[in-house]
């Protein structure tokens, strides 16, 4: 399959430095303004741009080090952007009791992809999640920032990679 | 023609928004005009996507909606499940928190007031400091985030701490496993959150509010949002209600650390760090947020605070037994067949609340184990399913109360490979600060691995590892991660067992 003729447009601009610079100001004066920061900075660029850190570290007063770790402390946070579809799975007990382990087992062997990999054709990452909330109505799963429920291998990736 | 559809994240995972479109669609292929209320869920979760139409002044129930359901639904000929609230699930309860959820569209102030909302904010705002924290005190009201503290206690500890500067951080960064009604509450009633945190914030004296929310719950975030808008435009927040006295709020996302429900590694992400658990004393209460004192409450223990100021503390006490006063709101998950939040007064028994209420299992199978209070939390298998709901009754049983979050399991739970995962998850969680937790967490993994294995001799390993953890870890991640493997170790003893004979 060609796959560049399939795939959706790619929505995240290349990193500007004065993007950054915008972002950042939003968020002077807050009390603890990095978390904030951070998620408006991979919002706008699908991940934290490495260009993004001396400007960081210039605004908080904090060393690159002191970044790298809460960058690095957090599994939220990306260095590098994500497949165009970003698949979690519900890994939590609950999720478990009714089959999450095989879910997610079929999913990430259609896609061929382990944990935190994204297919070659750039199309899907698939992540673990540990817990949506959704205890009693899984396994779960979420697509793309939307919840799904009582989630069956097939229509999950039909979803993401018809 | 009026009808209701919840917009909570668990009725949309089951394809509530298939089902406002299919039911708008036929309604205008009717040419019916009807009005669509999105409201927070009744929280019987096997139901949704349930859709409730006001039939002679009372809501009546079909659910769980398909969109095909549409058409038999305007003909009058889709078999319904009667009125919601004779639903026994739903009558049985003792809804106090969770009175308005699933009632109200969660962003209409004047719904939420008709409902009784903001008559405990008034209320505490006619009394002085320390007589609001009497109050709290005296409905017995516990944290109910997992530890069980008394909020009252904590409240005045803040409130007469000298500082020019003072904080409530509502903690809504709910990872447990099987676990949700934080999100329900947030997602279903958000401004008795806020009332909540600004009676708190007139107590204690503290100006300003934290909501730290999960970054998994993008539903919660959205909603929790613009009720800050609302309540801000209405004059709930900023000068309260006109009082003169201030408080304002903002909700914060959390980054995807399960650690960071731990308050005071949650003091730190929400102050721009790595979420790394802190040493106490000193008390959050007394150094908490930038190292002023800190109000941290979980959601529902503050969601809870409007209704003991509304119909007074001696109301609220009434309910529950020995020193859990009150209600809880207990969330059945996993295998189970009847799924949901149930929120009742303290005392009913474990197995009542799981076979009885709940019916089981959703396959039909027995019940091995139910894990109660999250992924630290202690499993007990069907011989202690006399245990009182209750944090004393939990406590004595070897297990922890927690978030109330019961995840059921049927007979084909691998306990093993559950106790395994007990593990593996305290290692990917581990803030890294406490050796025994960091290190005994990756160990613990490796000894449960040679157990499977056959090494009958690992088995002591494990307990003295588990021993070195739960003694020596700051906080409850490390510390807690014990409960689970301990618990599946004791009671399911054959399936830790060395399979020699199977080798022979």
């Amino acid at each position: 399959m060609p796959a560049s003729q399939t795939l959706p447009p790619d929505t995240h601009a290349d990193p500007d430095l004065g993007e950054v610079e915008a972002i950042l100001a939003l968020h002077s004066g807050r009390e603890g303004p990095l978390l904030p920061m951070l998620h408006d900075l991979q919002e706008a660029f699908g991940h934290v741009p490495a260009v993004a850190h001396a400007p960081i570290c210039a605004a908080l007063n904090i060393t690159r080090a002191e970044l790298h770790g809460v960058i690095s402390f957090y599994h939220d946070f990306r260095n590098a952007p994500t497949g165009r579809h970003v698949v979690k799975i519900c890994r939590s007990e609950a999720c478990q009791a009714v089959g999450a382990e095989a879910l997610s087992g079929r999913v990430l062997g259609m896609l061929g992809v382990g944990w935190g990999e994204t297919t070659p054709d750039g199309r899907v990452t698939v992540e673990p999640v540990y817990c949506l909330g959704l205890c009693a109505c899984g396994p779960a799963a979420m697509v793309d920032g939307a919840v799904r429920g009582r989630v069956r291998a097939e229509a999950l990736v039909a979803e993401v990679a018809p | 023609m009026k009808i209701y559809v919840p917009r909570d994240a668990a009725a949309k995972a089951l394809g509530a928004e298939d089902v406002v479109r299919a039911i708008m669609a036929e309604a205008g292929a009717r040419g019916l005009s009807v009005e669509i209320v999105r409201t927070g869920t009744r929280g019987m979760i096997w139901l949704e996507p349930l859709v409730e139409v006001e039939q002679g002044g009372v809501r009546h129930g079909y659910g769980p909606f398909a969109p095909t359901d549409a058409a038999a639904l305007f003909d009058g000929s889709l078999e319904g499940l009667g009125p919601v609230e004779e639903i026994p699930f739903f009558a049985r309860q003792d809804r106090l928190t969770f009175a308005r959820v699933g009632r109200i569209d969660p962003l209409d102030l004047a719904d939420y007031e008709a409902h009784g909302g903001l008559v405990g904010l008034r209320r505490a705002l006619g009394m002085d400091a320390a007589a609001v924290v009497e109050e709290v005190k005296d409905s017995g009201l516990r944290g109910r985030g997992g530890a069980g503290f008394p909020t009252g206690i904590k409240w005045e500890t803040v409130r007469t701490a000298p500082s020019p500067r003072k904080y409530i951080v509502c903690n809504a960064d709910e990872g447990d496993s099987g676990t949700f009604a934080d999100r329900m509450l947030m997602e279903g009633d958000p401004f008795t959150l806020i009332e909540g945190m600004a009676i708190a914030g007139i107590a204690v004296g503290a100006e300003q509010g934290y909501v730290y929310l999960r970054s998994e719950y993008p539903d919660a975030i959205e909603v929790m949002q613009r009720a800050v808008e609302i309540a801000r435009d209405a004059g709930v927040l900023g000068d309260v209600l006109g009082s003169g006295r201030t408080f304002d709020m903002e909700v914060r996302v959390g980054a995807g650390a399960y650690v960071c429900g731990e308050e005071t590694s949650l003091l730190n992400s929400l102050e721009g760090k790595r979420g790394v658990v802190r040493a106490k004393p000193p008390l959050p209460a007394l150094e908490g947020f930038l190292g002023r004192p800190t109000v941290v409450n979980n959601v529902i223990s503050l969601a809870t605070v409007p209704v003991i100021f509304e119909k007074g503390a001696a109301h609220y006490a009434a309910f529950g037994q020995g020193r859990s006063r009150g209600t809880m709101p207990f969330q059945i998950a996993g295998n189970v067949k009847h799924g949901g939040l149930f929120e009742t007064a303290f005392g009913m028994s474990l197995g009542q609340l799981v076979e009885d209420v709940c019916g089981g299992t959703a396959s039909g199978r027995p019940v091995k184990a139910v894990q109660v209070g999250g992924p630290l939390g202690a499993y007990f298998g069907t011989a202690k399913f006399d245990t009182a709901l209750g944090y004393e009754e939990f406590d004595g049983a070897g297990g922890l109360i927690g978030h109330a979050g019961v995840v059921i399991f049927d007979d084909t739970a691998d306990m093993l490979g559950l106790a395994r995962f007990a593990m593996e998850f305290c290692a990917i969680e581990s803030c890294g600060k406490c050796t025994p937790c960091r290190i005994g967490a990756v160990r613990g993994v490796e000894t449960l691995d040679r157990i499977r294995a056959g090494d009958g001799a690992a088995t002591e390993l494990l307990i003295d590892l588990c021993d070195t953890m739960k003694d020596g870890s700051l906080c409850a991640l490390g510390g807690f991660t014990p409960y689970p493997v301990m618990s599946a170790l004791r009671q399911f003893p054959e399936e830790f067992a060395p399979a020699r004979e199977a080798a022979e």
